[in-house]
């Protein structure tokens, strides 16, 4: 059963990103694995290997498409040949849904290949959201929009973060990919309660969460994506499970990218916070 | 109108904060940002300290970044400017070590750090951040003096595998597909991911040489961050540079592995003229006159070299364009 109309795969369970130093284990040994999220970026390319491997994936496991170029809060429009290469590959993956990020990265056809954060005023989310609406439109699959870890605040915002993501994804029609470990790491760059955050967002709206490690430093947190994730990240989960229910979950591990089982092993401990919310409820 | 007003009249307040209350706004200040990010770092590998309008690039951060209790509106716009030179260095870094070889570590670092700062990015993936960086040494070769005709030959060449590596391949036309054209009326395209390089250097052997001695390091793909500047080890010894010697090279895939093959001047020429449009008899004359060999027979040599090139399915349907 759905849990909400945003929420269609509440079945998904637990997946993991498809990265290249697993290519070899996976395809060889075939672990079972609920999903693979993939970078679509990676794979809006014309030929070669990575749409083999892509293929070979897909014969085997179910995929779902993330993408980290798309830039929905650009305040240029949304580039129609990036949108044409991205719907190919749609149709290749047929992903159920697909996810990008709330940020903007790219400026007069210059690209930061970074996630830039948004200054949070009506004007801004009026103009995402319209991005977002023409690509849902056009892509024919149903978008999640991602929250993004960040490291500035602008003085233009006029509101906070999760009010932000609420009003563009409610002007945008859109669902929500919840990344607990971006609402952490802000959370401590920015000086905010993550629970707040959590709290106050549409939960019916959250299609999918992600969940990843991070790096403190003196002054500031990183989102790295480089280690097991961190104790009050899992706290995070745990309440973001109870408040929207089961969901697609995915670990994204991105780089010093340990051995398959290792990365599956800890993404897996998601299942702990669901089985103990639905033990509960039951 | 209101606005503009406000904002003249408040001629004390010398940092005017930057507002976003329609879309053009929010351009005005993303481009700015993206100025600031685009701008190469000090040699500190930190934020320059002056804006370009001679301003304090903290006087700039602050009309529109917030300070907290830890980090000032500089030191803010500073994470992301570093972010950015670090993961498009470390994606050029990882794509050509043989020109990094060539160059060595330090004249590399400096010749892409200029590099990105005349050509910012232009595509949505990094895959494509190297595409104009021959015509950049083609215009400035003062950064690749003293070897810039070796230090081309190799960007080149690592170019081209980047177009191997997954660039279109189209349907291979197989020899039944053209039995009936006559070898005057026919053109063959070739396909796009292959390349056709004449060199000065023998470049290949070279990179194979140098990747033997480097350890492969395998690209992170979807981080949003990178914390350091990419640095080698400083330990492994550079291979010695290649001689100079003409050679002509194919860098395609096959099986989707990546090769180098080394042509014939002349199977070089011809699939140069077939690739510029001319049919397959012009071609092979084209080869034919340019050759300085002799005592070969060259009825057999080109019908071995077709033979050759299609079974490694290098052609495809011509097309004009
Ligand atoms: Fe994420």
């Amino acid at each position: 059963m759905p849990a909400n109309s945003f929420n269609n795969f509440t079945e998904y369970g637990i997946g993991i990103g498809l990265r290249v130093p697993h290519y070899r284990h996976i395809l060889a040994e075939k672990p079972v694995v609920d999903w693979f999220e993939i970078i679509s970026e990676n794979f809006m390319v014309d030929g070669g290997r990575p749409l083999e491997v892509l293929d070979k994936i897909m014969e085997q496991y179910r995929v779902v498409q993330h993408g980290v170029a798309m830039y929905f809060g650009s305040a240029d429009r949304l580039n129609r040949e990036h949108l044409k290469k991205l719907k190919r590959l749609v149709k290749r993956t047929k992903t159920p849904w697909l996810s990008d990020h709330l940020c903007w990265g790219s400026v007069d056809g210059r690209y930061t290949h970074d996630l830039l954060p948004m200054p949070y005023t009506f004007a801004a989310a009026k103009a995402t959201a319209a991005n977002i609406r023409e690509a849902q439109d056009f892509l024919e699959v149903p978008i999640c929009v991602e929250n993004v870890s960040s490291y500035a605040e602008f003085h233009a915002s006029e509101m906070t973060e999760w009010e932000f993501l609420s009003e563009v994804v409610e002007r945008a029609d859109c669902g929500i990919l919840l990344d607990v470990n971006n609402i952490y790491v802000s959370s401590q760059n920015h000086n905010f309660d993550p629970y707040a955050y959590l709290n106050n967002v549409p939960h019916d709206r959250v299609g999918q969460i992600h969940i990843a490690g991070h790096s403190k430093f003196e002054k500031y947190i990183l989102d790295t994506h480089d280690h097991p994730v961190l104790d009050p990240v899992w706290k995070l989960y745990a309440h973001a499970v109870k408040l929207v229910g089961r969901t697609a979950t995915l670990l994204e591990w991105d780089d010093s990218i340990p051995s398959f089982e290792e990365v599956h092993h800890e993404a897996l401990k998601a299942n702990q916070f669901i089985e103990k919310l639905e033990n509960a409820t039951a | 109108m209101k606005r503009s007003k406000r904002t003249s009249s408040s001629k004390s307040s010398k940092t005017r904060r930057l507002e976003v209350r329609s879309r053009a706004e929010l351009k005005a200040l993303q481009s700015l940002m993206a100025t600031a990010v685009f701008r190469p770092l000090t040699p500190e590998e930190g934020m320059q300290p002056r804006w370009i309008d001679g301003r304090t690039t903290s006087e700039l951060a602050s009309t529109f970044i917030k300070p907290n209790d830890r980090l000032t509106a500089f030191d803010r716009l500073e994470i992301y400017n570093r972010v950015y030179w670090f993961r498009v260095l470390d994606c050029l870094y990882d794509d050509y070590p043989g020109l990094r070889a060539v160059l060595g570590e330090r004249k590399f670092m400096k010749m892409i750090t200029a590099y990105l700062a005349k050509y910012p990015s232009a595509s949505f993936t990094l895959r494509n951040l190297g595409s104009r960086l021959e015509q950049f040494l083609r215009d400035e070769p003062r950064w690749i003096a003293p070897r810039p005709e070796l230090a081309l030959d190799m960007a080149r060449f690592e170019w081209a595998q980047v177009i191997a590596f997954d660039d279109e391949s189209k349907p291979a036309i197989t020899p039944d597909d053209i039995l009936d054209t006559r070898p005057d009326k026919l053109r063959l395209g070739l396909q796009p991911y292959l390349s056709l390089l004449q060199l000065n250097y023998e470049v290949d052997e070279f990179l194979v040489a140098v990747k033997k001695s480097e350890s492969a390091v395998l690209r992170s793909e979807a981080s949003n961050t990178f914390e350091a500047m990419p640095h080698s080890s400083g330990r492994e010894k550079r291979p010695r540079l290649p001689k100079r010697k003409r050679i002509h090279l194919a860098v395609h895939r096959h099986d989707n592995d990546l090769y180098y093959k080394r042509l014939d001047p002349e199977g070089f020429v011809i699939l140069t003229a077939l690739r510029a449009g001319a049919s397959v008899e012009e071609a092979c004359l084209q080869g034919l006159s340019s050759t300085k060999r002799t005592g070969v027979d060259w009825n057999e040599e080109i019908k071995a070299y077709f033979n050759n090139w299609t079974a490694l399915g290098w052609f495809c349907r011509f097309s004009k364009k």
